[in-house]
């Protein structure tokens, strides 16, 4: 293989691992924007659709029926964490809602363990056909499916938020969490379905993903985490810039770990997210020629960050 | 001396401030007043460096001190109050002055670790000199009372002397009187006629008329961020555009 | 009342020394060290939770750095044990205060993310720096400490060690809650607009807390690296930090025996599930007990948020941003 189609195959592969980090970037700001909180379980979601759509198959369940209950698994349990744990707690403060989303997290983490164990389970790709050769580098069938979820998932989205009226309603909900309740929606409701809504999405991107990686308890740790910064560096109010976030970092971390060493993957990410914080908190997707007078933009970073998030 | 010239702040696109200026004398009780979002309490926000200005500069005895941040301001010699009130409400009345004491008894990390000899007797001086200010302004004998359990009225107080505590040149009061009784006004008027006569240069925002003009020495009237008039409280209240201003606006500032 | 509150000191120096007398089991003097070098990080978070009102999830990077620094003096320098310990803390009391300040200045969610990330990356560093840090592998041969012709190679006498560092670490934090520092961090803790009016500079002082609790977390990292005398990096995990964050919070924040309590109830908590747990799920294996984790993290924070020991309303981190909700709002 030579250098080029090297590339190529990082930019592919970056790409379907970005696809991932982005549809778990969107299921994290949706319902950050709806609720304003950040759901630090969302790897969870992963983790429990995919090995329940394991399960579920090896018990004798077709592929797309095991799929689809594995999914709604994901989002009985995301209703669940948001009745029993985050709700009663929404007059709480942020901390201790995170507190609360990082504790569902291990507990959920715990709980895949007790029931799966440690070691990996594999799912078999979606069609058996032969990898493709592109341009040197090599396509597996199954980032396909990856790359055309992505794709069905943004588009649906978009034509929900743009061409329905509940999904216009909540567009309006997301920029003024008070508007929502003179469009008549309840906002208690409307926080269940955010976490449900991304709890399915969640598990869904790990159903989609796990022929490629492997399904384990702990996948969705970092696979969250990633969403996480994908989010972040997309600035995390905004839905568009969660997709270019995740892409970007999925082409960011598939160049670094070909060129530099695979040990530094997960460091990659967390380094790339430090940065964003720490220079641009508002993202990519929020940067803005700044000239202002000495000091200024602390007060902006201040006003920006923190302040502006429930 | 505290000198303001031509202030200008703009938020987005809205211009809060337009060129304001003014000077405050020591030993004098200088009263913004204005309409609401007439752009005062920006006027605090700028000073004590809580937000920065577009354009302008702010003088304390002939020194710039626009550009630094708030606690470098507050070292200098420039204490502030607040319109919605910011006690320390897991301290104690006397704490909170104690820490408004801070510029002039800073405390050092590691000197508190290691609990340095003589430190803690310096507390105790603090703790008396805070005794005297909560006297001075009328809540004495509630030194170890939890600060929110005060009135609304005493908390008012409470700010104040925790403002002195830090012995200012200059004391920024934010709508000292809002909450306050006829009797209490009466008193926190004669309070700060009698700080004032102590050289302390005061600045306050207030919507009380009647405090405004029998405390102040010197108005200046905002509305809509700019400078409309300014003077003696009876030059002010004849002025017609302050009149025109003011007509039939009788309510509080919102949030 | 001053001689109560001695009384009180010497009763309870008295506890500690007896208790290996009572205590013949390695096995629970051995617990019993982990819940003092935790509580000495504990101590340090907390005082950064409870009272700067900062939350940190990378405090096991901060461990780590320790116990790594102090394991690589002993072994690739041989520096004498002692001052490996005393000067192990330094080192991540020096990265705390490089990466402090522009840490600090995030809030809530971003940082919470920023120290989680953080730490992530740390535990990455030590797996990957293989010719530093052994990688996953670790590094063996750490001496035991010695003092002079003392040398500290069972557990009894270790336990006195961290047990006594512990009380030196309580008396300093004792010392700095009690005094104008602690007075200024509860006031930047109720409004951290009005600290700043009284010319607190509040950005400095949650860096000092937040060095202060790298310097304890890396302080026990060193002691760690020399009880065990071996380092390698899977206690130093995410897992790890947020256990930290756990004890702190379990036992109450801005009180100054709620570390030990919380250190004390989780570790005897995780021993007691590795003890029970595999009894009636014998093929169970990880780090299973976290699922009790992060049920009891649940739990604390929807039923009593302040922790045990605590008073009445929640204080801790939940005042600072009800505050801020209500300027935001």
């Amino acid at each position: 293989m030579g250098a080029e189609g090297q590339h190529i195959q990082y930019l592919i592969s970056g790409i379907t691992l970005g696809s991932i980090y982005a549809l778990i970037a969107l299921a994290l700001v949706v319902t950050f924007n709806i609720t304003g909180i950040f759901n630090l379980a969302i790897g969870e979601f992963v983790t429990i659709g995919t090995l329940s759509a394991v399960t579920l198959r090896s018990a004798g369940c077709p592929d797309v029926p095991a799929f689809v209950l594995a999914v709604l698994i994901a989002g009985v349990i995301a209703a669940t964490m948001e009745r029993a744990a985050i709700y009663p707690a929404r007059k709480a403060s942020i901390l201790t809602l995170i507190i609360i989303t990082i504790g569902v997290a291990i507990a959920l983490r715990g709980a895949a363990l007790l029931i799966w164990g440690t070691h990996p389970y594999p799912l078999p790709p979606f069609v058996d056909t032969a990898p493709i050769a592109l341009w040197g580098a090599v396509i597996i069938p199954q980032m396909l499916f990856v790359l055309g979820l992505a794709v069905v998932a943004v588009m649906l989205l978009f034509a929900f938020f743009d061409l329905t009226y509940a999904g216009k309603a909540v567009r309006a909900a997301m920029i003024n969490r008070n508007a929502a309740r003179l469009v008549g929606i309840n906002p208690a409701r409307l926080s269940l379905l955010a976490f449900v809504f991304s709890g399915m999405l969640a598990a869904l991107a790990g159903i989609f993903i796990a022929p490629i990686t492997t399904a384990t308890y702990d996948m969705g740790f970092m696979l969250g985490l990633k969403g996480f910064v994908a989010a972040i560096l997309g600035g995390v109010t905004n839905v568009k810039g969660a997709i270019v976030g995740g892409l970007l970092l999925g082409i960011i971390e598939a160049f670094a770990i070909g060129m530099l060493s695979s040990g530094m993957k997960d460091g990659i990410a967390m380094m790339v997210m430090i940065i964003v914080l720490l220079i641009c908190p508002t993202g990519i997707m929020g940067l803005r020629i700044y000239n202002k007078r000495t000091g200024s933009w602390m007060v902006w970073l201040r006003q920006k960050v923190g302040t502006g998030s429930r | 001396m505290l000198r303001v010239n031509g202030l200008t702040k703009q938020f987005g696109g809205l211009t809060a401030l337009c060129g304001v200026g003014f000077v405050a004398q020591p030993g004098q009780i200088l009263a913004l007043i204005g309409p609401n979002g007439a752009g005062k309490t920006t006027v605090f926000n700028l000073i004590t460096g809580v937000l920065q200005a577009d354009q302008g500069e702010i003088l304390l005895a002939n020194k710039r001190i626009d550009g630094l941040r708030t606690f470098e301001v507050a070292a200098l010699g420039i204490s502030r109050t607040f319109q919605h009130l910011e006690l320390f409400t897991t301290l104690s009345v006397a704490e909170n002055v104690m820490v408004g004491a801070w510029p002039r008894n800073r405390a050092s990390f590691l000197r508190c670790l290691f609990r340095r000899p003589g430190m803690m007797k310096k507390d105790q001086e603090l703790y008396n000199k805070a005794l005297g200010l909560l006297a001075q302004v009328g809540l004495k004998g509630k030194a170890d009372w939890p600060a929110k359990s005060l009135t609304f009225g005493q908390q008012r107080l409470l700010e104040i002397a925790r403002a002195l505590a830090g012995e200012p040149q200059v004391l920024l009061l934010d709508e000292p009187a809002a909450g306050l009784n006829h009797a209490e006004s009466a008193d926190l008027a004669a309070f700060l006629r009698s700080l004032a006569e102590r050289g302390l240069t005061l600045i306050l925002v207030e919507h009380d008329m009647d405090t405004v003009m029998g405390v102040a020495d010197q108005i200046v009237v905002l509305n809509f961020g700019t400078v409309i008039a300014g003077g003696s409280p009876s030059e002010v209240q004849q002025d017609p555009e302050v009149i025109a201003a003011y007509l039939g606006k009788e309510d509080d500032e919102v949030c | 009342m001053a001689s109560a509150k001695s009384r009180y000191w010497i009763a309870l120096i008295l506890v500690v020394v007896c208790v290996p007398l009572f205590v013949k089991s390695n096995y629970v003097l051995s617990i019993l060290i982990v819940i003092g070098l935790y509580a000495i990080i504990v101590q340090g978070l907390g005082l950064l939770m409870g009272y700067a009102g900062q939350v940190s999830f990378g405090q096991a990077a901060f461990y780590g750095l320790g116990a790594y620094t102090a394991a690589i003096l002993a072994t690739k320098c041989d520096w004498p044990p002692v001052l490996c310990v005393l000067v192990a803390p330094f080192l991540p009391a020096l990265v705390a205060l490089i990466i402090g300040r522009p840490i600090l200045r995030l809030r809530e969610h971003y940082l919470v993310l920023a120290t989680l990330g953080f730490g992530i990356l740390a535990f990455a560093a030590f797996n990957e720096s293989i010719a530093l840090t052994g990688g996953p592998s670790g590094l063996t041969g750490i001496p035991y400490l010695s003092i002079g012709p003392l040398v500290l190679d069972n557990d009894r006498s270790y336990y006195y060690v961290v047990w006594g560092v512990l009380g030196l670490v309580i008396l300093a934090v004792a010392n700095l809650t009690g005094s104008p520092i602690g007075r200024a961090f509860k006031a930047i803790h109720a409004s951290e607009q009005a600290a700043q009016s009284a010319g607190i500079d509040t950005a400095l002082l949650k860096l000092q807390a937040f060095v202060f609790s790298a310097f304890l977390a890396g302080l026990a990292g060193g002691l760690y690296a020399f009880w065990v005398t071996f380092v390698g990096p899977s206690p130093f995990g995410f897992t790890a930090s947020i256990e930290f964050v756990l004890m702190a919070v379990v036992g109450g924040l801005g009180t100054l025996w709620g570390p030990v309590l919380g250190s004390a109830i989780i570790v005897g908590l995780a021993e007691f599930l590795r003890w029970g747990v595999p009894i009636l799920l014998p093929k169970v294996g990880g780090e299973f007990e976290i699922v009790f984790f992060g049920i009891i993290f649940v739990l604390i924070m929807l039923l009593r948020p302040q922790g045990i020991l605590a008073p009445g309303r929640p204080s801790g981190m939940s005042g600072v941003a009800v505050k801020e909700e209500k300027c935001s709002g």
